[in-house]
């Protein structure tokens, strides 16, 4: 094997999470849900209550000194999360409430201002419900744009001769697809999806809020126009999310809500746009998450995202190995690059009732189907599945403490 | 004590023998594979309850003055909960059912693993059954 790079010291690293240290009936906690909502650090705890205590007021408007100190604590979290992102500029990204926010923002103000009658957008069948209902939305609008599904293969990962088919149709104005799949812990090939549909004269957004907690995202050598990630699952606090847009997009939207914050000027009859990102945040943003988010961008950073991103490919592989070793498991999706999530189903027992099970034995998995349908009726699995999702915090140990579970479920559920 | 309340205690002894909460489950699970299968025809939209998390049928109907139930649900906990409604609320009157609540089900102690929105799915099965049941009381007097 290749030289790794720095190991990560999953025993140091879980003492910086609170949570972990705590039981669940008893039971240590073995928490393989991050990919719904990750556990938070110390270091993002304390760095929301630092802002209340110390530094709190509200931002981009108050001409004394506590003010100014808030708002550059917020525009450092916004160029921290440039930064992390790789974007050009701080004005490129735009503070949301999540991802979904995000997708609202962008079919509202990118897709009924900028597209065109006649035109599509493109997502794939194995999106988030967060990257298909806005789009829904858009295509019932009377706008005339439509809405086209990109084939998800057996294996899990997408169909790119398909996706060239819809391209090759001259119809796409934007295509709006996963950079890794929230049940298939697909990574999609994000920098060869955006080379094509450029190619094709359409725009591109991508839905971060798996793969930029667990890979390195470089928004500019991807080359998407659009790109949105949200902080809880990033280690941070909810109620915050990051939009990227390429600058001369932002510039060219209308706003999506309107408010304080994101006026020029303003008279009883009409107003003027701020420049992005104000253009975009309307009202008091999520101060104290900003700081939060910034501490948690800090601490993976302080980390390193290949150090994690080693950590989980490790881990991947040794889920992967040990999973299939469970009799009567089956996993979903097996795509060539994945991230540590993984969707399974077990053969003598309802997801509902697995995790249950599990959560007696203090393993917390999610059941259901993870906001995608349309994915688990693309695999014949309407009643759902079992999901486990790995973050910088997992042990080996965990995964064998999940499929020794798995183990005892089929006895107790056979 | 009416014939539901009797069926009620009676669940109440036989779930507080169990120690290990692996037993009771277990046995929970055998009181779901006693229900009687629903046909294909049955399960479908209309007979579906929503409120649960896992998928959960009900069909309702009159006979000689008591309303007949079946029930069936994908999961097996949940079929175990629907066993247990079955017992309590199949061939009542529907003036014992519009007396009888849900509450017992935290008494039985499934409530560890009942979910709040198990509970809340059985909860709209009881719901489904106490609208039947008035239904059909409002035709018999009506």
């Amino acid at each position: 094997m290749d030289a790794l790079p720095a190991r990560l010291d999953v025993a140091r690293i879980r003492e910086d999470f609170p949570i972990l240290s705590t039981q669940v009936r008893g039971k240590k906690l073995v928490f393989l849900d991050s990919g719904a909502s990750a556990q938070k650090p110390r270091a993002v705890i304390e760095a929301m209550t630092r802002c209340m205590e110390t530094a709190y007021a509200n931002v981009h408007r108050g001409a004394y000194h506590l003010s100014e100190v808030a708002t550059a604590n917020f525009e450092a979290a916004r160029e921290a999360a440039q930064r992390f992102l790789g974007a050009a500029t701080p004005e490129e990204i735009v503070f949301t409430r999540n991802s979904t926010e995000a997708f609202n923002l962008v079919a509202h103000s990118f897709g009924r201002a900028l597209l065109k009658r006649g035109q599509v957008v493109l997502v794939s069948e194995m999106e988030h419900h967060a990257n298909l209902v806005p789009w829904q939305m858009l295509r019932d609008a009377g706008l005339g744009i439509g809405l086209r599904f990109i084939r998800v293969t057996d294996a899990g990962e997408l169909d790119l001769d398909d996706y060239a088919r819809h391209l090759a149709q001259g119809d796409v104005g934007l295509v709006s697809v996963t950079h890794m799949s929230n049940v298939l812990g697909t990574v999609t090939p994000a920098a060869r999806i955006a080379r094509m549909a450029h190619e094709a004269g359409a725009r591109v957004m991508f839905d971060g809020s798996q793969a930029a907690v667990h890979r390195a995202v470089d928004v500019r050598a991807i080359d998407a126009d659009f790109y949105a990630f949200t902080g809880h699952k990033l280690y941070g606090p909810t109620g915050i999310g990051v939009l990227y847009g390429k600058r001369e997009l932002l510039d060219a939207m209308p706003p999506f809500q309107g408010g304080g914050d994101m006026i020029e000027t303003v008279t009883l009859e009409h107003s003027t746009w701020a420049a992005p990102p104000a253009r975009f945040e309307p009202g008091t943003p999520a101060i104290i998450e900003a700081a939060g988010l910034l501490a948690a961008i800090e601490y993976v950073n302080t980390i390193g995202m290949e150090a994690i991103e080693a950590h989980e490919r490790a881990l991947v592989e040794h889920a992967s190995a040990t999973l299939a070793q469970v009799p009567g498991l089956t996993l979903l999706g097996s795509a060539q690059d994945r991230g540590g999530v993984f969707a399974f189903s077990l053969d003598v027992a309802h997801p509902h009732d697995l995790s249950t099970f599990l959560d007696r034995r203090g393993i917390c998995v999610r059941a259901g189907r993870h906001c995608a349908e349309p994915l688990h009726a693309r695999f014949g699995l309407e009643g759902g599945t079992s999901r486990a999702s790995f973050g910088l915090y997992t042990t080996a140990e965990e995964i064998d403490a999940l499929a020794e579970a798995l183990v005892a479920a089929r006895k107790f559920f056979a | 004590m009416s014939a539901a309340e009797e069926v009620i205690a009676e669940l109440e002894e036989g779930f507080a023998l169990f120690d290990d909460w692996e037993d009771r489950y277990r046995y929970l699970m055998e009181l779901g594979r006693e229900l009687e299968p629903l046909a294909p025809e049955e399960m479908v939209e209309a007979n579906r309850v929503s409120g649960c998390q896992s998928r959960v049928w009900l069909t309702t109907r009159a006979e000689g003055g008591r309303l007949r139930l079946r029930a069936a649900s994908d999961a097996a906990f949940v079929q175990g909960i629907l066993a247990l409604l079955l017992r309590v609320y199949d061939g009542r009157t529907p003036a014992e059912i519009m007396e009888t609540g849900p509450e017992f089900l935290g008494r039985l102690g499934l409530d560890e693993a009942l979910s709040m929105s198990r509970r809340n799915g059985a909860a709209a099965v009881v719901g489904r059954i106490q609208a039947a049941a008035q239904r059909m009381e409002a035709g018999a007097t009506g």
